[in-house]
């Protein structure tokens, strides 16, 4: 078994000195974010996941789930680290105190979700759906719906699920079948199927309640007729208690690649007489609920990436510096850790260097949310908005596939071992893999990037990114030891603007070309997003050094990771240019059957 | 009735621990700081009292720096009432620290006063006698379970001792001192909603003056050196073998 421990330092470098925990702390509803709360918040959610998530990860991995009849049985220490979960009030971190949360900001959320998913991602993907329905009914929902439904959301007493896809629908949702049909009492009737349905079914709760895309008899056709419905696991009585199941039922699990203690159910709803629930919002407005959440749900996959990243690379380090093999490739000296083999050495650095770029450019990002959400100057906010809209499917697409990256390399410098169930890091890899799937894949993430975000807008915000990022250069440059970090970075810059220019220029004839270089694009502006969050560290750390503050070489380390994405991550920028221009031409010119 | 609960801020259990270059003491510098672990089993026992409702109020004290406040808003999240800080710079010794733990016995007039058996840091297992010596109370040590006799007036305690090749039960007359061993309790998790509500509980802080306690040092430390690297083993062949190494390498027969 691997352990985890939160890696708090790096965090509240990030937080204090990158990310802008004074500047959120100081927004209006955000005031509870002093330091010292949130090293003490940070502190005691470590102990929480290294003590509580983390021992139950291998073992809900080997157990699974499993359907009996129509009951869904999850492994067996999730009830006792749900119950803790739920009692310790971590559910509720960000979510409004009216409804029993704590209303912190995202930025102090993020880290402490970066943790749940680091100690056990198959257990958070269900305190993680109770968030994002309570997001969902705190947009949505009616005056009179709020208090039925939130408070038990929030504390964990009830389970959440969201009820999207359908076999024909997935990515494309417009082909939804699900049917509402009004019911004289005033609720409605749901029938039809829902499928990937993350702990659709389970007994760790008195009640679950599914959130559920479904169309009303009246419904115009594609995703403008798409209404959202609360359906319960079990029919609420009058005084708000659970009393009978609802027409509800499990039908089968799958069997998966990876998270294999959440049970992914197939949902057969209305088998008799319907499954009773209530309309939440206005009908026909279904999606544009499910868009307005969908930054959010993004950034929280993206997270995942980091997270599981982060727990590859303690489990490849604490193996690095503890296996002996081999000898030194020049002094022919035995008997040392592989630690001291360049490869493993340069894989370790690396890992290191992109979960600081990533962890830097997250968590900055949360800070955007919160002062996009906050701000009391509109324009402000506005600015943080747009940044956060051009870069959500960047945080998930990019940071799920760095994600996958570092669960990959672990098992490389684990070597046979890595391969082995035994020592862990193989159920990492096969966790990860679902992250660049769900919540859309990479490919949708890189067509909305370049669709929604960059042409549709003629590249404003893209542009106006790239001068913030040309001023940070500038600024990292005026110190002679950064020159070098400044100069990468500004190469990076020349050639993100070169191709946001080339791809502004195409016509629309040539629009199809352009999508086959949708994902190039996307590690692209990753790729210069995280250079541009490690300038910004490297530059933070030498300000302290010049001050004399903190740990010296811890700071020093900071740089030098800096230095070393600079030299060996950043020249990818020019080669996903390359793929986004010629790759897209050549693609667009392929005829599919010759493949 | 009121129990005092004593913390200590000490090196992280974690943290592999570096001596300076000059050898005067442990490097403390940039290093992760937590509450002494034995703390932790004394504050967890004094919240358990109040939660079986025989204690009244916790008070949790620490002796220490400025940033010593951090275990205090901890031992206040795990469900301390109040804190005490003893502020200062100065290393404390066992003596100096039970000299103003006593003072605040005297101030408080705690019927309980539970602290961990010894800190990581030091490993002195002092404090907590000297504390009793020094203001006339009977002592259980190394306790391994707590128990508080019924009755409205409260008046005495059973404490399982963890001895040398048993148990040992002692009936104490309160107030007392009693002193936690590893196995007394499992420390609960802070929640969310009692983190947040520490910051808002009173904390205190004093000096060693205001206290009328002296903290200069008695003792002078020589020499700080890191333990010997441990070396690889070996396999004997027999126990002849054995004996003779122990003899003869080892020299401990």
């Amino acid at each position: 078994m691997i352990d985890y421990h939160a890696p708090l330092r790096d965090m509240q470098f990030i937080l204090d000195e990158l990310a802008g925990l004074p500047d959120v702390a100081a927004l209006p509803a955000c005031e509870e974010a002093s330091p010292d709360l949130v090293a003490a918040i940070l502190e005691e959610a470590g102990k929480f996941a290294t003590g509580v998530l983390a021992p139950t990860n291998r073992q809900g991995d080997l157990e699974g789930c499993r359907l009996e009849g129509e009951r869904v049985i999850v492994p067996e220490g999730w009830q006792a680290a749900y119950d803790q979960f739920c009692e310790s009030g971590w559910l509720g971190l960000s979510l409004p105190e009216e409804f029993g949360g704590q209303g912190l900001p995202k930025l102090v959320s993020t880290p402490v979700w970066e943790m749940w998913f680091s100690s056990n991602m198959a257990f958070t993907m269900l305190p993680q759906l109770n968030v994002g329905q309570a997001e969902a009914l705190l947009i949505a929902a009616s005056e009179d719906q709020k208090p039925t439904w939130l408070e038990k959301i929030v504390s964990g007493e009830w389970a959440a699920t969201m009820n999207l896809t359908e076999p024909q629908a997935g990515s494309d949702l417009a082909a939804t079948r699900m049917r509402a049909e009004p019911d004289p009492g005033g609720d409605y009737r749901l029938f039809g199927q829902k499928i990937y349905i993350s702990y659709g079914e389970h007994e760790l709760t008195p009640n679950i309640v599914h959130l559920v895309l479904a169309r009303l008899p009246d419904a115009p056709e594609g995703v403008k007729g798409l209404s959202l419905f609360l359906v319960p696991k079990y029919r609420l009585e009058a005084d708000g208690t659970p009393g009978e199941k609802n027409d509800v039922r499990c039908i089968s699990i799958e069997h998966k690649m990876g998270i294999h203690g959440s049970p992914t159910c197939t949902l057969s709803f209305g088998d008799n007489d319907g499954a009773v629930g209530q309309l939440v919002g206005e009908p026909h407005q279904g999606l544009k609920t499910m868009f307005i959440m969908m930054n959010e749900a993004r950034f929280g996959v993206g997270v995942q990436g980091l997270a599981l990243g982060e727990r590859a690379y303690q489990a490849a380090l604490e193996h690095a510096r503890e296996r002996v093999q081999g000898r030194n490739v020049v002094s022919g000296e035995t008997g040392l850790p592989i630690l001291h083999h360049p490869d493993v050495k340069r894989m370790l650095v690396g890992m290191r260097a992109r979960l600081l770029a990533m962890r830097t450019f997250l968590y900055t990002a949360a800070g955007w949310f919160d002062l996009a959400r906050h701000h009391p100057d509109a324009e402000v906010a506005d600015r943080h908005r747009r940044y956060v809209d051009l870069l959500m499917p960047v945080a998930k697409g990019w940071c799920t596939e760095i994600g996958n990256d570092l669960c990959d390399e672990a098992i490389q410098v684990f070597g046979g071992m890595g391969f082995v169930e035994e020592t862990g890091v193989a159920q990492l890899f096969r966790d990860a893999r679902i992250i660049t799937i769900y919540e859309g894949t990479t490919g949708i993430q890189a067509n909305d990037l370049l669709g929604r975000k960059i042409l549709r807008e003629n590249g404003e915000t893209l542009r106006e990114l790239i001068d913030d990022i040309r001023a940070c250069a500038r600024s990292v440059g005026k110190d002679d030891r950064l020159t070098e970090l400044a100069t990468s970075l500004d190469e990076m810059l020349d050639t993100l603007a070169a191709t946001a220019d080339w791809l502004l220029a195409q016509g629309k004839e040539r629009t199809a070309a352009l999508y086959g270089g949708a994902v190039p694009l996307l590690h692209l502006l990753g790729t210069v997003c995280g250079g541009w969050q490690l300038a910004r560290a490297a530059q933070a750390a030498q300000r302290q050094l010049d001050a004399d503050e903190g740990d010296a070489d811890y700071l020093a380390g900071i740089i030098d990771l800096a230095r070393f994405y600079m030299a060996s991550v950043a020249p990818e920028a020019a080669s996903h240019a390359r793929a986004v221009r010629d790759g897209g031409n050549v693609l667009a010119q392929f005829p599919e059957t010759r493949l | 009735m009121k129990v005092l609960v004593a913390v200590k801020r000490v090196i992280d259990y974690n943290v592999k621990i570096r001596v300076k270059p000059d050898h005067s003491d442990v490097d403390l510098t940039n290093v992760k700081m937590a509450m002494n672990p034995f703390c932790e089993i004394a504050v967890e026992e004094a919240v358990r009292l109040k939660e079986k409702g025989v204690a009244t109020e916790v008070v949790a004290v620490t002796v220490g720096p400025k940033a010593a406040q951090e275990q205090l808003r901890t031992a206040l999240a795990l469900g301390a009432d109040r804190a005490i800080h003893v502020q200062t710079d100065e290393a404390v010794e066992s003596l100096a620290a039970a000299k103003l733990l006593a003072k605040v016995v005297e101030e408080e007039q705690p019927g309980l006063t539970i602290l961990g058996k010894q800190a990581i840091d030091s490993d002195n297992n002092q404090v907590g006698q000297m504390l009793a010596a020094l203001t006339g109370r009977p002592q259980g040590t190394f306790a391994s379970a707590v128990e508080v006799d019924g009755g409205a007036d409260d008046k005495s305690l059973k404490v399982t001792r963890e001895i040398d090749g048993g148990l040992q039960t002692v009936a104490l007359q309160l107030p007392a001192i009693v002193t936690t061993d590893l196995r007394l309790n499992e420390p609960r998790y802070a929640k969310l909603p009692d983190i947040m509500k520490a910051k808002k509980k009173p904390l205190d802080t004093k000096t060693p003056d205001e206290l009328g306690v002296s903290v200069a040092s008695g003792l002078k430390r020589i020499r700080v050196e890191p333990p010997a690297e441990r070396q690889g083993g070996v396999k004997v062949g027999s126990v002849d073998e054995l004996v003779d190494k122990l003899k003869n390498e080892a020299k401990v027969l």
